[in-house]
């Protein structure tokens, strides 16, 4: 059994656009998936077509083995889910606006109380439970809506962009907390424009673009794709003349910066032998972008470049 | 469908809406209470010392039930019409839709939200009303149960447009363009038989007409017109717009892409 299995899935909204192009999704019990796209890819639609916000147009949805068009309770039970925009009462209180939805899961008040105390407190948010939720902070209403998607404590949780506008520190903290809830056992699906939150969370990948997914695969499978990588070196001491790294394509970016392109043939251990041949000392080395960040743009364009030759 | 797990979410929606009505009271409470009790000085007192007797009682008597109807009927409409929009606009609507509780549930909840409000400030007029005047209750079981149903009818109206509404502006069409005419025509102020024979056939297709009469013969033992049709059209009325509440929720209409 899988935790999601979206088949064939379109959407055409009302004003006749079509957002998502008939996208297939498996999703394992247990995984860690997130959705990578550019703006407007369709995350968001598919994301909301699950969770009954949006009628799907056509296709198949099964969370946990329940058919959504025929068991739709089982299948809303099963799921929590953070939207990408506020969609809270924000005239109301943190406490209340997470008993009451426990209290739509049919959960018991007193066990409501139990359990919002329990998330409100993991995602530090406990006092400010009785604030008027409109005066939480950008990053304090996104653990609101964290904390209300698991009051009934789902099995999948899907999570639309959850960590955008959150502060450094609060990210980190925040990933801790879902590795933990995944350790624990929660399938989760997240989308992200943070390519370094997919990297540093998820064991799986699917990219999405203009309705269509353009890669599902594991993570450590995508990055292995990534045939090149530019790194930047720091050196020691400024350089006088050119380095002479016979094998690599490098440039000189300022007197004691290079940047230098290192691929299958030329290894990063094989750099260094030159660089200490040549007596050249390394005082910090960095990639140039985030691998993910490349890879992602590679694989969007080279999409459009296809497109481009066809139109 | 879980049965238990609706009645919890039913109580849920109930308790919120009532907690709602209590917290913005300054909205929801005192604006009838000054309305209502305007009526019962002007019309009641000043124009209705004037008037003499209707249908056998004194004008500020004879006004009452249609009065208290009256408020019944705009609050239970506003309470759900305002609130559900409300929901849909702040985007909370979609706590509910994620959510495994029925349809039923969610049309259920909203109404007996509504209906105890339309209550509450009934009971509030009445007892303004009492202070001007003397009401008996002749018939305990008719009155009761009319001002029930004909606030279901009205909750239920409220939630329909709700449905429909997309902007701030349409929560107000309905009630300015269709429900407080119906009212002011529907023989709170005066018994139908004041009108000419083609009035007093129109004002039978307004179903106003039959509640407030119910009601007012309920307290009063007087109505214009016989009390079983009250009771057909109420019912009528509450079958066909919940009929339509949930064939429109399910298909997601003004609330599903
Ligand atoms: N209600 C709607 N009616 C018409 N078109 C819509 C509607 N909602 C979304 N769209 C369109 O569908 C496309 C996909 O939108 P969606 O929100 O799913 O994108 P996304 O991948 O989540 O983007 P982002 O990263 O910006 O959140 C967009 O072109 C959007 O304009
Ligand atoms: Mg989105």
């Amino acid at each position: 059994m899988s935790a999601l299995i979206i088949k064939n899935l379109a959407k055409t909204y009302a004003n006749g656009f079509t957002a998502l192009k008939g996208i297939n999704l498996k999703v394992d019990v247990g995984g860690f998936y997130s959705l990578l796209g550019p703006n407007g890819a369709g995350k968001t639609t598919a994301i909301r077509i699950v969770c009954s916000l949006v009628e799907k147009s056509s296709g198949n949805i099964e969370v946990f083995g329940y058919n959504l068009a025929t068991h739709p309770e089982s299948v809303k039970m099963h799921i929590g889910m953070v939207p990408q925009e506020v969609n809270f009462n924000t005239f109301d209180t943190p406490l209340n606006i997470l008993v009451n939805q426990a209290g739509f899961y049919g959960i018991k008040r007193s066990i409501a109380l139990q359990r919002a105390k329990k998330y409100l407190g993991e995602l530090k948010l406990w006092d400010k439970r009785d604030d008027i939720s409109r005066t939480l902070s950008g990053g304090m209403k996104r653990r609101l809506m964290i904390a209300r998607a698991l009051i009934h404590e789902p099995e999948l949780l899907i999570l639309d962009e959850p960590t955008a506008g959150v502060d450094i520190e609060i990210r980190r903290s925040m990933w801790k907390f879902f590795k933990n809830i995944n350790a624990n056992g929660t399938t989760i699906i997240l989308t992200t424009h943070y390519l370094e939150e997919a990297e540093n969370l998820c064991r799986n990948v699917a990219i999405i673009d203009e309705g269509m997914i353009i890669e599902d695969t594991r993570m450590g499978e995508l990055l292995r794709q990534l045939k090149q990588e530019t790194f930047v070196l720091n050196l020691e001491n400024e350089l006088t003349e050119d380095p002479n790294l016979k094998g690599f394509t490098y440039s000189m970016m300022g007197e004691n910066v290079l940047e230098i392109l290192v691929d299958e043939d030329h290894g990063i251990n094989d750099l260094f032998e030159l660089l200490n041949k040549e007596n050249i000392k390394v005082s910090s080395l960095r990639n140039k972008s985030n691998r993910l960040e490349e890879l992602f743009m590679r694989l969007v364009d080279s999409k459009k470049d296809i497109s481009e030759e066809h139109s | 469908m879980n049965l238990n797990l609706n009645m919890i979410a039913f109580y849920t929606i109930v308790r919120k809406e009532v907690i709602r009505v209590l917290r913005i009271w300054i909205q929801t409470i005192v604006p009838p209470a000054i309305t209502m009790t305007l009526y019962f000085v002007i019309f009641g007192n000043l124009i209705g010392s004037r008037v003499g007797v209707m249908g056998g009682y004194s004008y500020m008597q004879f006004i009452a039930p249609g009065i208290i109807m009256m408020s019944v009927i705009t609050n239970s409409y506003g309470n759900v019409v305002s609130s559900f929009f409300g929901a849909k606009y702040g985007g909370h609507i979609e706590e509910m839709l994620v959510s495994p509780m029925s349809n039923a549930t969610i049309i259920l909840g909203h109404i007996a939200g509504g209906v105890l409000r339309g209550l509450l400030v009934g009971a509030m007029v009445t007892i303004i009303a009492l202070s001007f005047t003397k009401l008996e209750l002749k018939h305990p079981l008719i009155t009761f149960s009319i001002v029930f149903l004909s606030s279901v009818v009205f909750a239920m109206a409220g939630f329909i447009n709700a449905l429909y509404a997309k902007k701030f502006d349409d929560i107000a069409i309905i009630p300015t363009f269709i429900i407080t005419p119906l009212t002011y025509l529907g023989g709170v102020f005066y018994s139908i038989n004041l009108l000419p024979d083609f009035w007093q056939f129109a004002s039978k297709f307004n179903p106003i007409l039959y509640m407030v009469n119910a009601f007012r013969y309920g307290i009063l033992g007087t109505s214009d017109i016989d009390i079983s049709y009250a009771y057909i059209v109420v019912c009528a009325f509450i079958v066909i717009l919940f009929t339509l509440s949930f064939v429109l929720l399910k298909r997601g209409v003004g609330i599903r892409d």
